[in-house]
């Protein structure tokens, strides 16, 4: 649900980034942080435990710059990955305009990955949201790792829809950008559909 | 779409402000503002600029959305109510109308009491101006007044975002 502002002229998106655990959902957000000028970016915010794993989320609020005359934000979120968490997952999830789903290539995460996307489409039923109608990518993560899936098989499993789908290497920022720039697009279209 | 988009007008905007600064006068507040329960700010004022409010709106709605959760599960709808206390800081939030978060901050110069009196009645007044606020986007949404600031857009105006 974004928020138009028409007074102050500002449109505020909310993007979350979904998957399991230790698919690189932070490491997407820490590369764009580094990379995006300080004007650009406001604080990142990583809730998370003492070995780093996030708890309840981590937030990095962007101010891409203006169309028509509008402010538009971006505010990137991720989710807890591990399976555990889902009570905050869920929450995470209100009000979301556009998901990303970071996909673990490796073979050995396959079950996860796969668990993790029924886990998403659920928690967007039960708030109402249906993950087939809002704008949605899918990012197959740790290419550079051996071992991992073609992308065709990935893709098989993880994109029947066929959505924008990309391969990256977070740690490196391969193709962190292009996700993040697909899933924006998107949901500028959605918006000017006017829903 | 599970929810409508929220939409504010200059008229609105005006009088939530009011409200807010006249609650800041009246609780003896440092700063106060309105979060959506997204975590998307509506509107700040007081001292403002000492404080990171886009990571605060954040954090606020991660929290209310957090107790949200935990009153449910033992039973209850939510808790309207939160107070933070910190040595020279305290942190009041409090649900508007089941939709906006309002956030006071105030040090030793004010009470508790106090900001929950003024909250209370100031509460009463903001709800009254987010329902007429629903009420004029669902109003415009269904006169189709083709107002929309983005449906105009290209894929250049969307492309020269990422430049």
């Amino acid at each position: 649900m974004s928020f138009i502002n028409y007074a102050s002229r500002e449109i505020n998106c909310k993007i979350v980034y979904y998957g399991p655990g230790l698919c690189g959902k932070t490491t997407n957000l820490q590369y764009v942080y580094q990379k995006t000028a300080p004007e650009a970016k406001g604080k990142m915010i990583s809730l998370a435990t003492e070995t780093e794993r996030t708890l309840f989320f981590d937030f990095l609020p962007l101010a891409l710059g203006e169309i028509r005359g509008f402010k538009t934000r971006f505010h990137l979120y991720t989710v807890p990955g591990q399976v555990f968490y889902d009570a905050s997952r869920k929450l995470i999830l209100k009000g979301v305009d556009g998901v990303v789903f970071v996909a673990d290539s490796q073979e050995e995460r396959m079950d996860a990955n796969v668990e993790s996307l029924d886990n998403l489409r659920f928690n967007l039923k039960e708030q109402g949201y249906d993950l087939d109608r809002l704008p949605y990518v899918v990012q197959y993560n740790k290419r550079d790792l051996p071992g991992v899936l073609s992308v065709e098989e990935l893709r098989q499993e993880l994109n029947p829809t066929g959505v924008p789908d990309f391969e990256a290497c977070a740690a490196t920022g391969e193709g962190v950008f292009e996700t993040l720039k697909a899933v924006a697009k998107l949901i500028l279209i959605d918006l000017k559909k006017g829903r | 779409m599970a929810y409508p988009q929220m939409v504010m007008y200059d008229e609105e905007f005006k009088q939530i402000n009011f409200v807010i600064e006249k609650l800041l006068r009246e609780a003896n507040a440092k700063v106060i503002f309105l979060v959506d329960k997204n975590g998307q700010l509506i509107s700040g004022v007081g001292e403002t600029d000492r404080f990171d409010t886009t990571s605060l709106a954040s954090l606020t709605a991660g929290n209310i959305a957090a107790t949200g959760g935990l009153a449910k599960l033992i039973g209850e709808k939510e808790f309207s109510i939160l107070f933070h206390e910190g040595e020279k800081d305290n942190l009041h939030i409090s649900i508007v109308g089941g939709r906006v978060i309002l956030v006071v901050i105030f040090d030793n110069r004010s009470s508790l009491g106090l900001v929950r009196l003024r909250v209370k009645k100031a509460s009463e007044e903001l709800t009254g101006i987010f329902d007429r606020l629903v009420r004029k986007a669902e109003e415009k949404e269904r006169s189709g007044v083709p107002e929309f600031p983005f449906a105009e857009i290209t894929d250049d105006d969307i492309d020269n975002l990422f430049s």
